[in-house]
C-alpha cells in the first residue's frame, strides 16, 4: 500500500501525515508514507484543494485534514475490498 | 487549478457548461471572470464528468458550488448533480440570454456578474 500525502507542506500538510502514520501504526500495517509536495504533481491527481490524501492512486480526500480514525476506515475498507 | 498553497478549503467553485453555443461561450466567460475577481475559483466540469476522484473530492470540500449553463438543457448542474454535488445554479435562459442570439462580449458578461453579486448580497 502506498500512501501519498499532497500538499505544499504546510502545518495541515504535516498533520495529515502524522495522522495517516498514527493509523497505519494502530492498524499494524506497513506501508509506505510519501509527500508530493510538486504542484504539476498535485495538479495531476486533479487535487485543487489540499492538504489531499491518495492511497495506491486514488484521492481519498481534499481540502481537509482526515484524523487518524477517518484514515483507519478508509485503509480498512481498502482491505476488505482486497 | 492549483498554482500556490490552496490549503483548506471552504472557496467557492464556479462550473460552467462550457458549451459550443453562444451562451455556452458566455457562461464560460463569466466564470473565468469570476476568477479573476475573486469571486469564486473555475473548476472544471469534464473532471467532474469523468469522476476524476481528486476533482470530486476537491469539490466536496468547496463551501459553495456555483453553476453556469448557457441553455435549459443544464448540463453543468445535471453533471454535478449526477455526481451527487447540489449547486447553486444559474441559467443564463432565465436571464434574458438566448441561445444563438446571443452577443458574447463584456456587457453579457457585466450584467450576469451583477445578477450573481445581487443574488448573493
Amino acid at each position: 500500500m502506498k500512501i501519498e500525502i499532497l500538499g505544499m507542506g504546510c502545518p495541515k500538510c504535516k498533520l495529515l501525515t502524522a495522522n495517516a502514520e498514527a493509523a497505519l501504526k494502530d492498524l499494524g500495517i506497513k506501508a509506505e508514507i510519501v509527500k508530493v509536495t510538486d504542484i504539476d504533481k498535485i495538479t495531476e491527481y486533479g487535487v485543487m484543494m489540499t492538504p489531499a490524501l491518495a492511497i495506491d492512486g486514488k484521492v481519498k480526500s481534499a481540502g481537509k485534514v482526515l484524523s487518524a480514525e477517518d484514515i483507519k476506515k478508509i485503509i480498512s475498507e481498502i482491505l476488505k475490498q482486497e | 487549478m492549483a498554482e500556490k498553497c490552496t490549503c483548506g478549503g471552504n472557496c467557492t467553485l464556479v462550473f460552467p457548461c462550457s458549451g459550443s453555443s453562444d451562451v455556452g461561450e458566455l457562461a464560460d466567460r463569466i466564470a473565468r471572470r469570476m476568477t479573476k475577481e475573486g469571486i469564486g475559483k473555475m473548476f472544471c466540469l469534464a473532471g467532474i464528468g469523468a469522476h476524476i476522484d481528486g476533482m470530486i473530492e476537491s469539490t466536496k470540500s468547496a463551501g459553495r458550488i456555483i453553476s453556469i449553463d448557457g441553455c435549459p438543457v443544464s448540463c453543468a448542474k445535471k453533471t454535478l448533480e449526477h455526481a451527487g454535488f447540489k449547486p447553486e445554479s444559474y441559467n443564463l435562459k432565465d436571464y434574458g440570454f438566448q441561445k444563438g442570439k446571443t452577443a458574447v462580449d463584456d456587457g453579457a458578461v457585466e450584467k450576469m456578474l451583477k445578477y450573481i453579486s445581487k443574488e448573493n448580497e
